[in-house]
């Protein structure tokens, strides 16, 4: 069964309609990567998923509970997804530590001592364990991202939504922080990207899904979807990506 | 795009939203009524509460003196507007100074740090004395002597001192790199600050510095202690003649009912420039 499905979501700002009709399934464990043009809905799905925004319509569902009903806690089906954004999002106020400890400690009530011990265990596996008590200004993009990440994973959600993580970095930063999606994917982390990234789509997701004006015109394994598109307008967003990037 | 109909589920999520939404009116709605009650028969209730209604709340009293508190009040009004005006030049300009830098400036910066923290710390009564009973007493030629202009002399000199505060927190609270681009345009200094960090910083204190001119508004009345007649004062000379406190009830209904407009209208101005920060959703 799906951790997350999503069936005619549909999500509109005014006359714009962003999502129209949206079907997709991630299975638990499943990486599932979303490519698409600017503005074809990508981020706007993440943010449906997240309930940062409501849907019009159609149904989202988390381990099988809708989570797009009015009645359901909000904030209680946040917590559950881990959520990483393209420029981070890092509280500037608070030091890296205290970026990571402020959920488990104000949320999900866990002790000081034991969410600053699992804090510097994520640092550590992130590889910023000295950066615990430095403020996000003075980290580099790649290890503001990595904080991110660690930030959102140590509340253990079932489900990481990564929306265009490696988009604001230098590109000699994007290989530590994919390496680190990577070793997530590998632990069997259930993930739903927004990516421009196709190497990183190619070689770890478990479907692409090929987004058009708001809706999944193309899902399949990476080697289809990407080595032989079956749809005209895949093929032409994937020869625009590949004539800009190079990859 | 309009071939779109929601769903029966849409259909029945929107049904309940709405429901929702009438509940927590109707909540509202008595919670308030409910309160409302218990204050009116708690106060009521009171043993000297027909003495305090009388000397307080005499509606035929209160409308005898709401002529000339009124005309008191226009006093206050035009103190106001005036003053604020010139507030917002002195407290801009004396803000401006204080961000002002290099080695040249630092005159004009030290001047007004000590301005500001001393007109700050002085009790606005004092400054109004000094100005009011001091200035004209030093029988200087070519000044001018009514109670009037120099009581709002001491609100200005007094209020620019707080007004340039919040200003200032506001000229620092626009980020650097917003300075950076502009001066990458080949934008001056003085362009960067008129053109890019001034809008920036003027929305987002537009509340504060609100709450400065309500405020303002009040302590116009104190220059009453000059020889004004304004609106406290008039309702004090109005009081004077039976005892009755009710006239200072209706000068109190007056200045309430000027500032709520005021602030309205500042909130309706700046949510619709959409002044008020980005982001969105149910957050």
């Amino acid at each position: 069964m799906s951790l997350l499905s999503l069936r005619g979501v549909r999500k509109a700002y005014g006359e714009n309609v962003v999502l129209d009709g949206m079907d997709l399934e991630v299975a638990a464990g499943e990486c599932v990567v979303l490519i698409g043009a600017s503005g074809s809905g990508k981020s706007t799905l993440l943010r449906c998923v997240n309930l940062l925004e409501t849907v019009d319509d159609g149904v989202i569902e988390l381990a099988g509970a809708d989570i797009t009903d009015p009645r359901v806690d909000a904030d209680k089906v946040r917590s559950g997804i881990g959520i990483v954004f393209q420029a981070y999002n890092l509280f500037p106020h608070l030091t890296v530590l205290d970026n990571i400890t402020l959920a488990p400690i104000r949320v999900h009530r866990v002790p000081r001592d034991t969410a600053r011990a699992r804090a510097l265990e994520m640092l550590e596996r992130v590889g910023l364990a000295d950066k615990a008590s430095a403020k996000p200004d003075e980290l580099s993009g790649g290890q503001q991202q990595r904080a991110a990440i660690a930030r959102a994973m140590v509340n253990s959600p079932q489900l990481m939504l990564l929306d265009e993580v490696t988009s604001a970095l230098d590109p000699e930063l994007v290989g530590e922080v994919l390496d680190l999606l990577r070793e997530l994917k590998s632990e069997g982390m259930t993930m739903l990207v927004c990516t421009h990234e196709m190497a990183f789509a190619r070689e770890v997701a478990d479907q692409v899904c090929f987004l058009h004006h708001g809706r999944p015109l193309e899902i399949g394994p990476p080697a289809q979807v990407l080595d032989a598109p079956r749809e005209a307008r895949t093929q032409e967003f994937l020869r625009r990506v590949s004539g800009t990037t190079g990859r | 795009m309009s071939t779109w109909q929601p769903s029966a589920l849409q259909r029945e999520r929107i049904a309940y939203r709405r429901r929702r939404a009438r509940r927590s009116t109707v909540i509202a709605v008595v919670s308030s009524v409910i309160l409302l009650a218990l204050v009116v028969v708690g106060i009521g209730s009171t043993p000297g509460w027909p003495r305090v209604r009388a000397t307080f709340f005499d509606v035929h009293r209160g409308w005898e003196a709401l002529p000339v508190v009124a005309e008191g009040l226009w006093l206050n009004v035009r103190v106001m507007l005036v003053c604020a005006v010139l507030i917002v030049v002195f407290g801009l300009t004396l803000a401006i100074m204080r961000t002002l830098r290099g080695p040249i400036f630092f005159p004009l910066r030290v001047f007004a740090a000590a301005y500001t923290d001393v007109f700050r710390g002085l009790p606005l009564l004092l400054v109004i004395f000094l100005l009011g009973f001091g200035v004209p007493a030093l029988q200087l030629r070519g000044l001018p002597n009514q109670a009037v202009i120099w009581g709002g002399a001491a609100l200005v000199l007094t209020y620019s001192s707080y007004v340039a505060e919040v200003f200032r927190a506001g000229i620092e609270s626009v980020h650097p790199s917003q300075r950076a681009a502009a001066r990458s345009l080949g934008l001056t200094y003085r362009q960067t600050l008129r053109f890019v960090v001034l809008p920036q910083a003027v929305r987002r204190v537009l509340p504060p510095l609100l709450n400065d001119f309500v405020s303002l508004q009040k302590d116009s009345g104190l220059i009453a202690v000059l020889g004004v007649i304004d609106a406290i004062r008039a309702a004090q000379l109005e009081t004077a003649e039976d005892f009755n406190f009710t006239p200072y009830v209706v000068a109190g209904l007056l200045f309430v009912a000027l500032t709520i407009p005021l602030t309205r209208l500042t909130d309706y101005v700046a949510r619709r420039q959409g002044w008020y920060g980005g982001g969105g959703g149910p957050v």
